[in-house]
């Protein structure tokens, strides 16, 4: 599978990650590598094969549906880059 | 390196409980060897007043009857553990300035058993890589060197200030992550003991989190005995991790018996590859031997998708990072780049704050699990991972453990395989199968290239059965007698 720079744009865009041109140029390249590389896996005949959700075999354990932790919207904004009045801030989303 | 630097854990435990040495007196010739290590870059933060007061504490604590596990024990914590009000930075640029509210689960615990936090250790940005050099806070210096050859080396990565820190003595051990072979990979290229616990033994809750699947806390130390005293303090079930093993922890020191007769360990046919160093090929000979000459029953076992699971964890892992790192969004912490609209802030400050590995990472795992391409890339690499984790169940069906090399090569310079992503990523062959079957595995040191530097040997075990993984590389640790020391020693 070859990935070129505009296909490289687009992930990025969704992974929203600001690239410049040689970024991009460099990306393609190296993307392709290994993408070819992992595409040796179509060999493999997996049919039938279940995909794999957990490596240990437990059941998720569940608790009561209740308020654990909380109430302290200082700390949890201690290290934002920016915050007022408990909230974090970020730049205008509506207009 | 002073006689306390050079100590064991069990050493220096000993030590204490005679009153032959404090924890302060102790913590005092680390902090003095951190300082000392400094050229190797190994911390990317020092917690010198930190650590002389948890000794003074701990000193207090012996006086009053209280010592725990790992009692006034000075060692290093991986950058990627969240410390209360000690900055965090996971070796990245996105998170600077980051200053936990919180603790991990993990590094609480060696702290109630009573540990001295010398500093974080530096890693590859986000636990991403196998030299370390991709750390935004710049590579780390191996203390090992080849004969007659001063360039610098690798300490391999992730984990490599924690690999490079507990083998230059500047530490009597240090915390660890092992993805697909962070833990086990730098400690073959240092010349310590590694462990990967099974996936679940330890909790990931407050560890940066990288590979959610994959991801597991373990202890690095310079012998068997000292992981398997760590590994007991990191260890306990934790409700705050959905995947933590609701299980009692064994005293894993206890079950290092040195009686492995009558074991049967597997020789995975699969792990012989083409183009393999000579030198690799016969450390694992002389291993097999020494397994036997234990009293051990070797026996050859497949792995037969063994071929399929670097590519398989290159899906997988960049998947999951790709959803774990969309956190760094410059809104809650570390940087925050301007940008007109709120989008244009996440772009800006993602497009800044991450490095190179990282981003193509992130991309990778973005593309993978786009649309048109999930079922293709990402549900088909579950599906071989389901078969690789079949392999391991079905071999454990006659062999209670596996020998393999650790790596398919010695440490390389500094600098070497940067600009080839595959070559960087065939460090990990040996060590990622498992990583997949989220196995415990475990790397002694066992023997020098022909270059003079340290080469590892791995033990991999049944899931939960950390013991017996204990059990067999201890006997293996006795029969290698590795006693080279690195060129570099913190002085």
């Amino acid at each position: 599978m070859s990935v070129d720079k505009n296909t490289v744009a687009k992930i990025a865009s969704l992974a929203r990650i600001r690239l410049d041109e040689a970024q991009g140029e460099a990306l393609a390249g190296e993307l392709s590598n290994i993408l070819g590389w992992i595409e040796q896996l179509s060999e493999l005949d997996t049919e039938g094969v279940e995909p794999m959700t957990s490596v240990v075999s437990m059941t998720l354990p569940l608790r009561e549906d209740a308020v654990t932790d909380g109430g302290y919207p200082d700390k949890v904004t201690a290290n934002a880059p920016e915050a007022a009045h408990g909230f974090y801030a970020v730049p205008k989303v509506v207009e | 390196m002073s006689e306390l630097t050079n100590l064991t854990i069990a050493g220096a435990r000993d030590l204490l409980e005679k009153g032959e040495t404090s924890a302060r007196e102790l913590t005092e010739a680390h902090v003095a060897a951190v300082e000392a290590a400094r050229p190797l870059n190994a911390f990317i933060t020092e917690t010198p007043e930190k650590a002389l007061a948890m000794a003074e504490a701990s000193d207090k604590r012996r006086a009053a009857g209280e010592a725990g596990l790992l009692e006034g024990l000075p060692i290093g914590m991986k950058d990627l553990f969240c410390t209360e009000g000690v900055l965090t930075t996971a070796g990245s640029h996105i998170l600077d300035g980051f200053h936990p509210t919180y603790e991990s689960t993990v590094s609480g615990n060696l702290w109630n058993a009573g540990a001295v936090m010398l500093g974080k250790t530096n890693l590859d940005e986000f636990a991403m890589g196998s030299s370390n050099m991709t750390s935004f806070y710049g590579g780390v210096e191996n203390p090992w060197r080849r004969a007659g050859d001063n360039r610098p080396l690798v300490p391999g990565g992730s984990s490599g200030g924690s690999a490079s820190a507990v083998a230059a003595r500047c530490a009597l051990g240090a915390t660890g992550t092992d993805t697909g072979g962070s833990i086990r990979q730098p400690a073959a290229f240092c010349g310590i003991v590694g462990m990967k616990p099974t996936y679940g033994r330890c909790s990931r809750w407050g560890v940066v989190a990288f590979a959610s699947s994959l991801d597991q806390p373990g202890p690095m130390a310079r012998t068997v005995q000292d992981t398997a005293i760590m590994l007991r303090a990191m260890a306990s079930y934790d409700p705050k991790d959905s995947t933590s093993v609701d299980a009692p922890v064994p005293n894993y020191e206890a079950a290092m018996t040195g009686d492995i007769r009558g074991m049967k360990i597997g020789i995975p046919k699969e792990y012989r590859l083409d183009g393999m160093p000579d030198e690799i090929e016969a450390l694992w000979q002389q291993g097999i031997k020494w397994l036997e000459e234990a009293g051990a029953e070797t026996v050859e076992i497949s792995l037969p998708h063994t071929h399929y699971a670097l590519p398989t964890y290159y899906i997988i892992a960049p998947a999951e990072a790709s959803s774990n790192l969309a956190r760094y969004d410059g809104v809650r912490y570390g940087l925050r780049e301007p940008g007109e609209s709120l989008d244009e802030m996440y772009e800006a400050t993602r497009g800044k704050g991450f490095g190179a590995e990282v981003k193509r990472r992130v991309l990778i795992g973005t593309y993978v699990l786009s649309a048109g391409y999930y079922d293709a890339y990402y549900n088909k690499a579950r599906r071989v991972r389901s078969l690789i984790a079949r392999d391991f169940a079905q071999a454990y069906e006659s062999v209670d453990a596996i020998l393999t090399p650790t790596a398919p090569s010695p440490a390389f310079g500094l600098g070497d395989k940067m600009d080839d992503p595959i070559a960087m990523y065939l460090n990990d062959v040996f060590t990622v199968p498992a990583s997949l079957a989220g196995l415990p595995g475990i790397s002694i040191p066992a023997g020098l290239s022909k270059d003079g530097l340290p080469l590892g040997l791995q033990v991999l075990g049944k899931a939960f059965d950390e013991e017996t993984l204990f059990k067999v590389a201890g006997a293996l640790e006795t029969a290698a007698g590795f006693d080279a020391l690195p060129g570099f020693l913190a002085a």
